[in-house]
């Protein structure tokens, strides 16, 4: 395996995470361990067995399209730290 | 040295569903902000989305329309991003399984016809609305949630124009299966464009760059010419075209490069543990295609052989699948499609331009419409007076003898009181008469003239004409 420093890095700033150098070594050595304990199922042979992306046998579980009531805006705005005219408001970011 | 563009479309669209994609919040458009809001469209903690049956319905309808194939077997997936317009920082939407592939529409193109190819149809969720200000950005969420299918086009467009013509095709058809409105000023259709040149029949593929911002078909083709010549331009100069994404500015008619960060997005891409997957069986897509009403292509094709209507007649008639209905509906009732589309192409979609407003919004009604030409066959009312009477039709909605009577319209057909009329102008336009005599026939329509102004129009032609003859 082996993870490196530099990944660990990128993997923070996509999460919007800061360290310091003595935690993002840790994380590197963590990180690594974990992959390592997991790369255990490497040594099964899957070779025939049906690749899935859910545990729970079901499909096609729907709804209909019928209206239900919204949160009361009040309620929608309770813990937003600011708000102005029915909007939430966030610092100015334009991408 | 000959270049060519190579144009690839991606194209959302808003399903028009009641809610939205995984709640059951409103989707009305105008709504104040945040009032169509609830736990799951705002990223709570613990809720779990549900999937709305109609949309899919809706996106394999649309999906069949573009001659799609549909996945039997099809997931969603996490698009994970940081920004505000999105509460749950990430995106619902499909990745590797989308619901559908490798469909065509056809476009019509400097007078060939030629099939664009469909990569993907897949479904996905709209993000929230920011409004930037000084002070801050503030944040809607009503758009959050609601139901978008995106329709990637295979990059074989070779001019602006052929992109319009490909965009005008999907809303058409889209239109037709009332799946959508297709308003790109309301945002219920939104089209990005992939943009590259290079040297005329080269095999590879130039450097792209990828335009959005665009809000009206029209400055879809301004950008794309824009974006066109920019690029063609800096290749002639020796430069090299940046891989970025660039957005149309309406006012300056120009694009701008994105300020981007270095790293290439990185959106980790997985598989959505809340949503179980999709499973299309045939079954399911045949009821789905009995929904599918004749396409806006095939029913030209029949408007052509059935009424025998020009070609341009049957292309405008059959536009809009409104248009259309009212049309047969006309046809219907009083078999003269030409007669009818004649009426319908020069006066009423005249009227309904000038008001703004749709077939579906018009007051004439068709059986109106066709009283009308019944009261211009039965010789009650010339078809100039016509023209005054299908004006207050369209703003008063009433029945047009009515509109007859209360005016005073009916045409004179009475020889007597048309021949008084012929004396008088005789009398006050001698020297005409004399012209006329004299072999200059043109002063004909001179004198019939004059006949009609004295009778408000209402005198009938074919009498005035005659009597004139005997006349002089």
């Amino acid at each position: 395996m082996g993870i490196t420093k530099e990944e660990v890095e990128y993997i923070a700033r996509l999460a919007r995470l800061e360290f310091d150098e003595t935690e993002k070594e840790a994380f590197t050595h963590q990180l690594d361990k974990i992959l390592e304990y997991v790369d255990k199922i490497n040594e099964l042979d899957t070779s025939h067995v049906q690749p899935s992306s859910h545990v729970i046998p079901l499909e096609n579980v729907l709804r209909e399209d019928n209206v239900k009531e919204s949160l009361p805006r009040d309620l929608v705005l309770a813990n937003a730290p600011k708000k102005e005219r029915g909007y939430f408001k966030v610092p100015k970011v334009i991408e | 040295m000959d270049y060519e563009p190579v144009i690839g479309l991606e194209v959302h669209v808003q399903l028009a569903t009641k809610t939205k994609l995984f709640c059951g919040c409103r989707t009305t458009f105008g709504a104040p902000p945040n009032s169509q809001t609830c736990p799951v469209c705002l990223g709570f903690p613990g809720v779990l989305p549900v999937l709305n049956k109609e949309v899919v319905e809706l996106a394999i309808l649309s999906a069949i329309a573009l001659n799609c194939t549909i996945n039997p077997y099809s997931r969603f997936s996490r698009k994970n991003y940081f920004y505000p317009d999105l509460p749950k920082a990430y995106q619902i939407s499909q990745y590797d399984l989308p619901l559908a592939k490798d469909g065509w529409v056809e476009i019509s193109s400097g007078g060939k016809i030629r099939k664009i190819g469909i990569i993907r149809v897949h479904l996905e969720e709209d993000a929230g609305k920011l409004i930037h200000e000084d002070s801050g950005s503030l944040v809607d969420y009503n758009r959050c949630g609601i139901p978008l299918i995106e329709i990637v086009s295979s990059p074989m467009l070779r001019s602006s124009q052929e992109a319009y013509e490909y965009l005008n095709a999907l809303k058409d058809i889209l239109r037709y299966l009332r799946v959508s409105d297709c308003n790109m000023e309301e945002g219920s259709l939104r089209c990005d464009a992939n943009v590259s040149v290079r040297e005329k029949d080269a095999e590879g593929f130039g450097t792209k760059t990828e335009v959005k911002n665009m809000n009206s078909f029209k400055a879809v083709k301004q950008a794309l010419d824009y974006e066109i010549s920019r690029q063609i331009d800096l290749l002639e100069k020796g430069r090299r075209v940046l891989q970025e994404t660039r957005l149309w500015d309406e006012r300056e008619s120009r694009t701008h490069g994105m300020r981007t960060k270095e790293e290439a997005h990185d959106y980790r891409y997985f598989p959505e543990p809340d949503l179980v997957p999709l499973s299309i069986n045939p079954e399911w897509v045949n009821k789905i295609s009995k929904r599918l009403p004749e396409l806006p292509k095939d029913r030209m094709n029949r408007f052509l052989k059935e009424y025998g209507l020009p070609e341009y007649d049957a292309l405008v008639l059959t536009s809009s699948r409104d248009l259309a209905d009212y049309y047969e509906e006309c046809v219907r009732l009083y078999n003269q499609p030409k007669v009818i589309s004649n009426w319908i192409m020069t006066e009423l979609l005249a009227l309904l331009k000038e008001d703004g407003i749709e077939i579906t919004q018009v007051k004439i009604k068709p059986e109106h419409l066709i009283s009308m030409l019944g009261l211009i066959d039965k010789g009650v009312i010339s078809g100039k007076i016509a023209k005054d009477i299908i004006v207050h039709m369209f703003r008063t909605g009433k029945d047009p003898s009515l509109i007859v009577e209360e005016k005073g319209l009916v045409q004179i057909t009475d020889e007597d009181e048309v021949s008084k009329v012929i004396d008088e102008v005789i009398l006050e336009n001698k020297k005409a008469v004399l012209e006329y005599k004299s072999g200059k026939t043109k002063v004909m329509g001179f004198l019939v003239g004059q006949v009609m102004k004295k009778t408000e129009g209402k005198a009938n032609p074919q009498i005035v004409n005659k009597l004139l003859r005997e006349k002089i």
